[in-house]
């Protein structure tokens, strides 16, 4: 009723839908072709091309040999490696304490709104601010971590082979409520009917959770897994700020270096595709699962 | 009506033609945002006062001072009239078109003769040896030490160091010395430590430490006339001097594998360190006892020399260039005559400013302004750089690549990772066809 009140105000003042659809959808279109489907075109035909920005050279086509280049360079399938080595502990550790913590907040306790609340804010922090935030935390010399820890000097960052955890540790630390509030919406969807009948059937916890909580919430923690390893995927302030560790280089970094440091355009703009199929392809296989997990 | 619109189009027009008047009035120098460039900027409002023409220094953090200004070059922007880039920028914006060349204005003051030659050999002339000159040096600055002079010369620490080392605990004179020292203060029971040195490995910052060393072991980066680089790179002298930086990063405070200027003032200021490595241009914050409460008893000195008595100093500072897609060339030529006057390269020193007058380095006056500067001065005189060619930021990203993992973790051997270096570099050279 409301909608055709607004048309008809609208007709009277002679917008027509053509000229409403006219005046919305085509500057959104063109916006579109500008700024995302443009750019997109053009930077794959520079990856084709030995193109670098800060040279007043032309650029000229060199077919595939910037992605040959890239497939048979050790130290980008190092960067892949380090990325995807990220990505599995992060994306873990967050599904482990979101729904966890989204498990306990499930029940009837005391302030159970404001906890809620405030186990929001980290995610609402800028990622700078907590890149520095937990630097200082980490600290050898004066951070809280090794203190409460009785750690001594333990050294986080510095440590080749413990800074990607510390990453990783700061990255759950702020996305797991994230996590913890999708899994909240699914867990509070999940009808009590069921519970019901499976404690009248006796049914133990374990069975309990495996049977009906997890198959009920898994669509939309498959929801929160697809955002946060999309997330995750091509994380970059975060380690850019904590470490400059050769081991905590995720490819989102080695790409900024090429682009933005060394001025390889062409090359990088090969990366940038390389990436970008890799992200489809695994949120392709997330996104199939996720439809079997719905049909069961 | 007529009345209006000519009266209208009168005040448009005037409107315009102050514009235009306004807008060649002003310059911009775009700079990292660091101490020199607040003194850059009282030594223009001088100017603005003789002149009338108005010069703003614009400043970024020294972390995306690079991208920002290539940025811009990229965009052929003229939003800054003038940079104040660094030294390795110079081939990349030279060949790029970015930068005026400025041989003729050069020839024609005689900077050659006027700057000392280290300044003209890295910050102003490209390629190598070539003649053609595209800055004019404006910042000198090197790499040079800051100590802990009370510790130092604490009676019972000389008689300790005198009965472990048996020689006399003073400021080191070479690399070996300086290891000694760092071993012998480095006390992490009472959270304090031997030596600051650089490790940050996302830009310079651990290169040019590490070149501190290399260079006063005799050692070279490569020939920057052939480009040759197997056999340079990956010298005897430059895999000694790599250990030797190695070993001194065990004497660092702990989680040190990311740091430069600013944690390497703070290793002194915080009591952490008994000597520090920086670039001169930080020390005034050293001698400041608003920003350093060891003022007092802080004193400096410069790279010590290698094992054959070799000293040289990686090179800092920057030479001022003018952008070629600048709308007031014209005005920046004017200020560029105004700053190399022996008055003004004076003033800036006068300032905090490191001139590279070589009139004014030279000058008693100058050189007993503050406790670091006859320091300087010597350091002036023997500097090397990094490469300078267009290709500088690979070069430098695949040093970090290769040596931050043996430094900070002591994985692999220098050996391994400098004829790693070595190839990496060949192959960039390779495909840049600059072997020749």
């Amino acid at each position: 009723m409301t909608s055709l009140n607004t048309n008809s105000r609208a007709a009277s003042h002679g917008m027509s839908d053509i000229r409403i659809r006219n005046l919305f959808i085509i500057p959104t279109i063109l916006f579109l072709i500008v700024f995302n489907i443009f750019p997109l075109i053009y930077s794959l035909g520079y990856s084709f091309t030995d193109f670098r920005a800060s040279s007043a050279a032309p650029a000229n086509f060199v077919g595939l040999q910037n992605y040959r280049a890239l497939l048979n360079d050790p130290f980008i399938w190092l960067n892949f490696a380090i990325t995807a080595k990220y990505v599995i502990v992060s994306v873990t550790g967050q599904v482990i304490v979101g729904f966890g913590t989204a498990m306990l907040l499930n029940r009837d306790i005391p302030l159970k709104g404001l906890l809620t609340t405030l186990l929001l804010l980290p995610m609402m922090l800028s990622m700078a601010v907590v890149g520095l935030f937990w630097k200082l935390l980490y600290d050898p010399s004066f951070g809280i971590i090794n203190y409460t820890l009785g750690l001594g000097s333990f050294e986080w960052l510095s440590n080749p082979d413990m800074a990607l955890y510390a990453v990783a540790i700061t990255d759950i630390w702020m996305w797991s409520p994230f996590v913890m509030l999708l899994s909240l919406a699914g867990l509070s969807a999940v009808p009590k009917h069921l519970y019901e009948a499976a404690a009248i059937d006796r049914a133990g916890p374990f069975y309990t959770f495996f049977r009906i909580t997890l198959p009920l919430v898994a669509p939309i923690l498959m929801i929160a897994i697809i955002f946060r390893t999309m997330e995750a995927f091509k994380t970059f302030d975060l380690a850019y700020i904590l470490t400059s560790q050769p081991t905590t280089e995720v490819i989102s970094i080695r790409l900024y270096k090429m682009a933005f440091q060394e001025w390889q355009t062409g090359r990088s703009c090969a990366l940038a595709y390389i990436v970008l199929i890799m992200v489809l392809a695994i949120t392709n296989i997330y996104v199939k699962y996720l439809n079997k997990v719905k049909e069961r | 009506m007529r009345k209006t619109m000519t009266g209208l189009l009168a005040g448009i027009g005037l409107m315009w033609a102050c514009g235009t008047s306004a807008q060649a009035q002003e310059l911009t120098i775009f700079w990292a945002e660091w101490d020199p460039a607040n003194y850059l900027q009282e030594l223009v409002n001088e100017y603005e006062a003789q002149t009338g023409v108005k010069v703003t220094v614009e400043t970024t953090p020294w972390a995306d001072f690079q991208t920002k200004a290539f940025t811009e070059f990229n965009a052929k922007g003229s939003a800054y009239d003038m940079v104040v880039g660094d030294s390795q920028w110079i081939g990349a914006a030279s060949q790029a078109g970015h930068y005026v060349d400025l041989t003729d204005f050069f020839n024609q003051h005689k900077l050659n003769e006027v700057m000392a030659p280290a300044t003209v050999k890295y910050y102003a002339e490209y390629p190598s040896n070539s003649k053609k000159y595209w800055s004019i040096p404006a910042e000198g600055d090197a790499v040079g030490w800051s100590y802990r002079k009370d510790w130092f010369e604490d009676p019972k620490e000389m008689e300790a160091f005198k009965a472990k080392y048996g020689y006399d605990l003073a400021p080191p004179k070479t690399w070996a010395e300086m290891r000694d020292i760092a071993e012998f203060f480095h006390r992490p029971g009472e959270k304090r430590y031997g030596i600051a040195i650089y490790t940050d490995n996302s830009y310079d910052g651990l290169v040019m430490g590490v070149e501190n060393a290399m260079f006063s072991y005799g050692g070279e980066l490569g020939d920057y006339q052939s480009y040759k680089v197997d056999g340079i790179i990956n010298s005897d002298k430059n895999v000694k001097a790599l250990e030797m930086y190695r070993e001194l990063y065990g004497f660092t405070p702990p989680g040190w594998a990311k740091s430069f200027f600013v944690e390497n003032n703070q290793a002194i200021t915080e009591n952490l360190a008994a000597m520090s490595m920086n670039y001169f241009a930080f020390f005034p914050a050293l001698v400041n006892e608003a920003s350093n409460p060891n003022a007092k008893v802080t004193g400096f000195f410069a790279n010590p020399a290698g094992p054959n008595g070799e000293q040289f100093a990686a090179l800092g500072g920057q030479g001022i260039s003018v952008i070629s897609y600048s709308d007031n060339q014209e005005e920046a030529m004017k200020f560029l005559e105004w700053f190399i006057k022996d008055d003004t390269q004076k003033r800036w020193a006068e300032l905090g400013g490191y001139t590279a007058s070589a009139k004014v380095l030279e000058s008693p006056e100058f050189q007993n302004a503050t406790p670091y500067n006859k320091a300087f001065y010597e350091t002036m005189f023997k500097v090397k750089d990094f490469w300078a060619t267009p290709e500088y930021a690979e070069l430098l990203i695949q040093m970090n690549q290769r040596i931050y993992p043996f430094v900070t973790a002591g994985q692999g051997t220098a050996k391994e990772a400098l004829d790693s270096l070595a190839a990496d570099w060949k192959a960039t050279f390779d495909k840049y066809g600059r072997n020749k």
